[in-house]
């Protein structure tokens, strides 16, 4: 940013005052967050305590780079950091269409979709699922990530390839919960089904896939992490000059550190935003369930 | 044991009364854990079996073009099973047939010593050494900041949707700034790669711990209140037992996840050994049946990771019926 201030700041730390400075607002920083917290209130409290605690890690990390003098390469201003994202927004733009638009949405859409659908099929199969279990169960242990160059020899550099790695990330977490779920509606609740006189599907509908739901978004939620990694680590394969993955490994070589900070925040935003909202859009769904009632 | 009945002629008229009783026993006990058997892993068997023939299909199916293309003769014909055959056995496959990646694995296992690195039981090595240390050290992470935020309300607001937040970050982002931060402290080698696999370790170790830790009933922490234990001796007797069952399954899941973390590092750090430079390097050569001898190796790994959490989690558990 400002040459002259930082120089200005990179000689404030001889400054007898600058270390007792920085102590008392280390500890300004501690009162206010203490303060915050101990507002009543429910989630919004809990909100805003977190943000004030993450605005405070920044100053520091501002002020403190800047005030050591860290070399840019090692460790980025906050400021250098969006400087850099302001200056290639068409950049990183491009890389987030490539790698989240196609990759990660499909990717992520069809193994979820897939995951459901293969649970809901074998749901009547009581064989196929005693023996489908296991083996899904197992796949949590795997290193699936590890597909990613098999991929990209079979699907090319696009982002099919990427996609493809997200499925077989995303399939068996979505089946293992939903099977889990799919059993989740009691007894009691089954027997009501029955002295209705329902049907199999009637059933299904009414009151088992709902039953499911708190598993199913588990899986969702654990799938949206699993498919940005998948789709990232994907790229490092092979990939076309753009997305988040190629941008971070190509600018890292070059030590254009700003610019891999910025891909990152990038990465975070969306991957915390895709969570924020599967977690609002089941409060939504499950408005019925205990743990929502509660909060 | 009823086989055995049988075949012994019975000595006396007690024996001969009891025999056939212990012998139906026996027999009965034995068909029980027959059908057992049959009825977890029949089905089990059944689907692997399936995807072993989908495998060779496979196979067949998407390595035939490249076949008739590079191995086989098109101008003197050739008959079906020789087109199967070649298919089998390709230097270069789209997808190597089950046995050549079997072959493939014990010839690395078998023909190089243990420090080649052609074994792939040295890049085991390699990758589980940053797996576990990151493994050990995530898992201390996660019991820190898992006692910290029970025990305070600011840390519990403050810190707990940054932990969320912190693994919505994709971990082969953060490693090539992790390796560049160690390394200009002078770190290099081990040390990024555990404390990636560590980045991913200590989430569920945290998250589960906070639920565990606060697992104890009301009336158990009053209990606690009126014997005037302090907040240690609570934490000591009564929330880290009550934890326990929370902290192993999220231990399985960190171990796994640091398999991951620390094969996802190998990648941008270049390096030499372990299971993700295998596939990095396989991928650059083409070399497929490498590339997926280094998979099944890795599915290994975690497995008896896994495995081995799973089985101290049984050690640790006995006594506690049930668990």
């Amino acid at each position: 940013m400002n040459e002259g201030l930082a120089a200005g700041m990179a000689q404030g730390i001889t400054h007898p005052w600058f270390w007792p400075g920085m102590v008392l607002l280390a500890l300004v920083a501690c009162y206010s967050v203490y303060r915050v917290a101990d507002l009543p209130g429910g989630r919004w409290v809990g909100m805003a305590t977190a943000g004030l605690f993450g605005v405070w890690v920044v100053a520091f990390w501002e002020i403190l780079v800047r005030a050591l003098d860290v070399p840019r390469v090692l460790l980025p201003a906050p400021s250098l950091i969006l400087g850099a994202m302001v200056e290639h927004a068409p950049k990183l733009w491009g890389d987030f269409v490539q790698t989240v638009g196609k990759a990660v949405l499909i990717g992520w859409a069809l193994g979820c979709g897939l995951g459901f659908g293969v649970a809901v099929a074998i749901d009547r199969l009581p064989f196929l699922q005693r023996g489908l279990l296991p083996v899904a169960s197992l796949t949590s242990a795997i290193p699936l990530v590890g597909v990613a160059p098999i991929a990209v020899m079979w699907f090319g550099f696009e982002w099919q390839s990427k996609a493809a790695v997200v499925v077989l990330m995303t399939f068996f977490p979505m089946l293992v919960s939903c099977l889990a779920g799919l059993q989740a509606a009691g007894k009691l609740e089954r027997e009501l089904m029955v002295s209705f006189a329902a049907g199999y599907w009637r059933t299904l509908l009414a009151l088992r896939l709902p039953a499911a739901l708190p598993f199913i978004f588990g899986a969702l939620k654990v799938n949206a992490t699993l498919a940005l990694i998948g789709a990232i680590v994907a790229e490092f394969f092979g990939s076309p000059t753009v997305g988040l993955g190629f941008r971070i490994s190509t600018e890292a070589a070059r030590m254009n550190m700003p610019l891999v900070w910025g891909a990152i925040v990038v990465a975070a935003v969306i991957g915390s935003l895709a969570y924020a909202l599967l977690v609002a859009l089941e409060r939504r769904v499950t408005f019925w369930h205990p743990a929502v009632r509660e909060g | 044991m009823g086989i055995m009945a049988e075949a012994e002629p019975p000595r006396s008229a007690a024996a001969r009364v009891a025999a056939p009783e212990i012998g139906a026993n026996g027999g009965e006990f034995s068909r029980l854990a027959v059908a057992k058997f049959v009825y977890t892993w029949l089905p089990v068997g059944v689907v692997l079996l399936f995807v072993l023939v989908a495998w060779y299909v496979a196979a067949w199916v998407l390595n035939a073009p490249g076949a008739i293309e590079r191995v086989l003769d098109a101008e003197v014909g050739y008959t079906w099973q020789e087109l199967f055959m070649a298919t089998m056995g390709m230097e270069r496959p789209l997808i190597p047939a089950p046995h050549q990646v079997l072959l493939d694995l014990f010839e690395s296992l078998t023909g190089w010593p243990l420090d080649s690195p052609r074994n792939l039981l040295f890049h085991v090595a390699v990758t589980g050494q940053s797996t576990l240390i990151g493994f050990a050290m995530g898992t201390v992470l996660g019991l820190v900041l898992s006692v910290l935020i029970v025990h305070s309300r600011t840390l519990d607001k403050a810190l707990l949707p940054w932990i969320v937040a912190s693994q919505t970050v994709p971990v082969l982002a953060i490693a090539p700034i992790v390796l560049v931060l160690l390394g200009s402290l002078g770190f290099s080698g081990v040390a990024p790669k555990a404390v990636i696999a560590m980045y991913l370790c200590f989430f569920p170790v945290t998250v589960a711990m906070v639920q565990g830790l606060r697992s104890p009933q009301t009336i158990e922490t009053e209990m606690m209140h009126t014997y005037a234990a302090s907040r240690w001796q609570a934490l000591w007797l009564l929330r880290l037992p009550a934890a326990l069952p929370f902290l192993f399954p999220a231990l399985r899941v960190g171990v796994a996840a640091g398999l991951v973390g620390a094969m996802v590092a190998e990648l941008p750090t270049g390096a030499q050994a372990g299971l993700g430079a295998k596939l990095l390097t396989g991928s650059y050569y083409g070399q497929t049946v490498q590339i997926w001898s280094a998979l099944v190796m890795s599915a290994l790994l975690g497995l008896t990771l896994t495995g081995a959490v799973a089985a101290v989690q049984r050690l640790v558990l006995r006594h506690r019926g049930g668990l």
